[in-house]
């Protein structure tokens, strides 16, 4: 270890290590500092709430499926789709990122863990806390919050039972809660990866990901006060009687809409660049070629971090905002394509000419970035102004930002479970179930979010418990895609259980890939390099080049022959 | 996309430039289809957006068809056998082609935009005109508007969950909306609770109805027809019920319509949300709990929202 620094954070981490070994399975219970018992906490945590907002769905899609309203009550549908959004996004997606930091920011930089174990441990622990306190809110007599998760007033602080604790209160306690916990996470995984990064590693042998996840916890401390802020004056809005949105005492309802959407248009941002970076990651191993223009593709996470900052009027052009305003909006939305673009031409460029393994991890990369470029060609029509005048509150923004969270982001996420599931639990999955899982769910999901672009098109306004006759087909289509895609959770989670129980123990390095993660063991120690952290010589993806990625590169690699 | 341009490879650039050519001639085709796949065209906007949808569509073709045809190549050509984890020719970038990747889909972004502008300047949407800053904003824009409006003026005002159309000149209301074909019409949007969304998919047109504020907001129909209004912005618990219907006849039947709509008493309009809440309570109301919807406006003319429209 290199004492020369005068703040080295892997002094006071190796000063009072982590109790729990590997095979404690009581750490994953506990207030636990290990990043990867976090990490493996938070993946587990939002697995639970990923099939608690899918089944949501589901039954929105069987109210769906025929024109009436005849399963559900109106307002249990409201509830419906209002938790089903807040689940997905606070509960799962962000979670599961934030896992997936964990795991992976530490060993891949050389790090022994977070710059802040305990504040880690914290911004984990308020996640069970404030699902609970969404959980609970399903059981209060008035039932959940019902405004969307916009959750735009007026409509959110009317109170039809006046309780003090109503749903719409709980749940912007949690949102609250859930901002205040990612802040703290961005904090933590910022300075980790400006300070404690291996020997030799400069910004530009950073791996993309960690590019990636850099910029995207910038914006969530760019972006996230703004709404934590918004949700606290609407919480006193609706429990104090203040005024801040409610027209009656000359509040402005736009205005919240412009303090969530300053969070809430980057916050995409948040989810989809750290999927960039497993694509930049995972085309660049399964190719067997260096990503193609990694200062390009590494540099533009940084411009989208810039461009998404200045787009949020677009999610409310039809809200009475000026004309210069939907001008100015448009052109720096449309401008977000052209770093985007980078990536993915720069994605192209790397499997053309590959040796292309079709593992589970690449053929949810492939079709990640198939449903990403589709998602991106509807997301320039939505852009553009006089189009969205007219789709904007229909299912064609339904079914792009489907397309995005869902076809693009959760495969990406899916494609690194599967890729780094070796390296953290030490076994192998079964790639036959991971083939199947990714052919369900790259079915469903187009089967599934598809029919929303021609029903936004012939006008159907999203979040509707019945709609005219019209638009039966393609929504008995979607409802159809919904159920296929719940059944497909079913071989992913066969396979992550079966395969940590049981799976065949896992080598080192499964797939011959570049990076630090892969010269540790499987899994790795409590502090990964521990004391003989590498000297990184190299960028990351040297593939073919035969250029060692750090100094005595063999002996990381020796190291696991002697234990196997 | 292309190949490097290093050494020229004559078979491989017009295999390329023949692929390109097919994925032209398919983004052309595509862009005659998008206009199937929107309402009927009603309004002096729908030609524009439609116009501006068509051309987005061949674009958007284009570059989707183009990148799937790299990746289906890829997958198809570039397969390494199955225990080869040997490594590819390592490629780590071409500065050239990155800079060309950046400045093309850059300008192209322009070009759309600037398309875009000029459309949004033909379109006759009006921001917000006033904002009502003192007293109190129900009680003023909620009375009868005939002394505030230009005559010709339509006022909307939305509720929970109701939409009820005011013709001052004529001392006309009605919770149908009607309209004369090829006239220019001004609304005045109001809301009596929260926001709701004014949106006619037919006229390509949508327009949020913001509490505490009346809006301006113009529109000139060009087709004779029933469409529906489309609450589209979610106002609560019968926002999927709050529809009206849009009737565009010509200038007699229009006429013909206010004359026997003044001519009628006052009575109670159309509010599915009401007749549900009613059939609701009478149930034990099961479910969660619910704001109670506006009464049925008072209107002359009730119509109706069930007959068969053509958008």
């Amino acid at each position: 270890m290199t004492t020369s620094a005068p703040f080295d954070p892997r002094i006071l981490k190796s000063n009072a290590p982590v109790p729990g070994a590997p095979d404690n399975w009581k750490r994953f219970f506990s207030f636990n500092t290990d990043a990867k018992v976090i990490g493996i906490q938070y993946i587990s945590v939002a697995i639970f709430f990923l099939l608690v907002g899918g089944l949501l769905a589901m039954i929105m899609r069987g109210e769906l499926i025929t024109p009436e309203n005849d399963l559900v009550d109106r307002t249990v549908y409201n509830g419906l789709y209002t938790m089903h959004g807040t689940i997905m996004l606070f509960m799962f997606i962000f979670p599961v990122l934030n896992g997936l930091n964990n795991l992976l920011i530490p060993p891949m930089i050389g790090a022994p863990d977070m710059a802040f174990p305990r504040l880690n441990a914290v911004a984990f622990w308020m996640v069970p806390l404030f699902g609970v306190i969404l959980m609970a809110s399903f059981l209060l007599p008035g039932g959940p919050a019902n405004a969307g998760w916009w959750s735009y007033p007026p409509v959110s602080t009317q109170n039809p039972l006046g309780h003090l604790i109503s749903g719409e209160s709980m749940w912007l306690l949690a949102v609250a809660l859930s901002g205040v916990s990612s802040i703290i996470g961005a904090l933590n995984f910022v300075t980790t990866i400006i300070r404690m990064r291996a020997p030799g590693m400069t910004f530009f042998r950073m791996p993309v990901f960690i590019w990636t996840v850099w910029a995207a916890q910038t914006l969530q401390l760019i972006g996230l006060p703004a709404l934590t802020g918004g949700a606290i004056m609407l919480l006193f809005d609706l429990v104090v009687g203040t005024s801040f949105f409610q027209p009656e005492g000359g509040g402005d309802p736009v205005l919240y809409q412009h303090f969530f959407w300053f969070y809430s248009h980057p916050a995409v941002y948040v989810i989809i660049l750290p999927v960039f970076g497993i694509f930049s990651e995972l085309f660049s191993v399964h190719s067997r070629k260096p990503l193609f223009g990694y200062a390009f593709v590494a540099v533009a996470s940084f411009v989208i971090v810039f461009l998404g900052l200045i787009v949020w009027v677009h999610h409310f052009f039809p809200s009475g905002v000026p004309e210069w305003m939907r001008n100015l909006f448009m052109v720096t939305t449309m401008l977000i394509s052209v770093p985007t673009g980078v990536k993915v031409f720069a994605w192209l460029a790397t499997i053309w000419g590959g040796k292309i393994q079709l593992n589970t991890p690449m053929l949810f990369c492939l079709g990640g970035l198939f449903n990403f470029v589709f998602a991106g060609v509807t997301g320039i029509m939505l852009a553009t102004v006089p189009i969205d005048i007219h789709v904007n509150n229909t299912y064609f923004v339904v079914g792009h930002f489907h397309y995005v969270i869902y076809g693009a982001a959760v495969m990406g996420i899916f494609a690194a479970i599967y890729h780094w599931f070796s390296k953290f639990t030490g076994r192998m999955y079964y790639e036959g179930l991971g083939k199947l899982h990714f052919a369900l769910t790259f079915i469903g999901s187009n089967l599934n979010f598809f029919p929303m672009h021609p029903l936004g098109l012939m006008g159907m306004p999203r979040r509707v418990s019945s709609y005219d006759p019209e638009f039966t087909f393609w929504n008995v289509v979607a409802s159809l895609g919904s159920f296929l895609l719940g059944v497909s959770i079913i071989p992913f989670l066969l396979n992550m259980i079966s395969s940590w129980v049981r799976g065949p123990k896992a080598p080192q390095n499964p797939w011959q890939a570049i990076g630090l993660e892969w010269l540790l063991p499987s899994p790795p120690p409590a502090e990964n390099f521990e004391d003989n952290v590498p000297t990184v010589i190299s960028g990351p993806y040297g593939y073919g080049t035969g250029k060692p990625l750090v100094e005595n590169q063999a002996a990381y690699e020796n190291q696991q022959f002697q234990e196997v | 996309m292309t190949t490097s341009p290093s050494r020229i490879n004559l078979p491989a650039v017009a295999m390329v430039s023949a692929w390109t050519g097919v994925l032209v001639v398919l983004s052309f085709w595509m862009s005659r289809q998008a206009y199937h796949w929107l309402p009927v065209q009603a309004s002096t906007a729908a030609p524009l957006v439609d116009g501006l949808f068509s051309f987005e569509t061949a674009l958007a073709t284009f570059v989707f068809c183009g990148v799937v045809s790299v990746m289906a190549w890829v997958v198809l050509f570039n397969r390494a056998a199955k225990y080869d984890m040997s490594d590819a020719e390592p490629i780590e970038g071409n500065t050239r082609l990155e800079i060309i990747w950046t400045v093309i889909p850059a300008l192209v972004v322009f070009g759309i935009a600037f398309y875009a502008v000029r459309v949004n300047q033909q379109l006759a949407i009006l921001g917000p005109m006033e904002h009502i800053h003192r007293g109190n904003p129900i009680e003023q824009v909620g009375g009868y508007a005939g002394d505030r409006l230009p005559p010709e003026a339509v006022e909307v005002i939305a509720r929970q969950w109701s939409w009820e159309f005011r013709y001052p000149k004529a001392q006309v209301s009605s919770t149908e909306l009607h309209l004369p074909v090829n006239e220019p019409v001004t609304f005045r949007l109001v809301s009596e609770d929260v926001i709701h969304g004014f949106y006619v998919p037919a006229f390509r047109l949508k327009q949020d109805v913001i509490p505490g504020r009346a809006i301006d907001f113009k529109l000139t129909p060009t087709r004779e027809g029933r469409y529906r209004l489309r609450d589209s912005m979610y106002s609560g618990t019968w926002f999927a019920a709050n529809q009206a219907d849009v009737v565009v006849e010509s200038a007699d039947s229009f006429q013909a319509w206010l004359k026997q709509g003044a001519s009628q008493p006052l009575q109670p309009g159309l509010s599915d949300a009401v007749q549900e809440y009613d059939e609701r309570q009478q149930a034990g109301a099961k479910g969660w709990a619910t704001v109670r919807p506006a009464p049925r406006p008072q209107v002359n003319f009730p119509g109706s929202n069930t007959l068969p429209h053509d958008a």
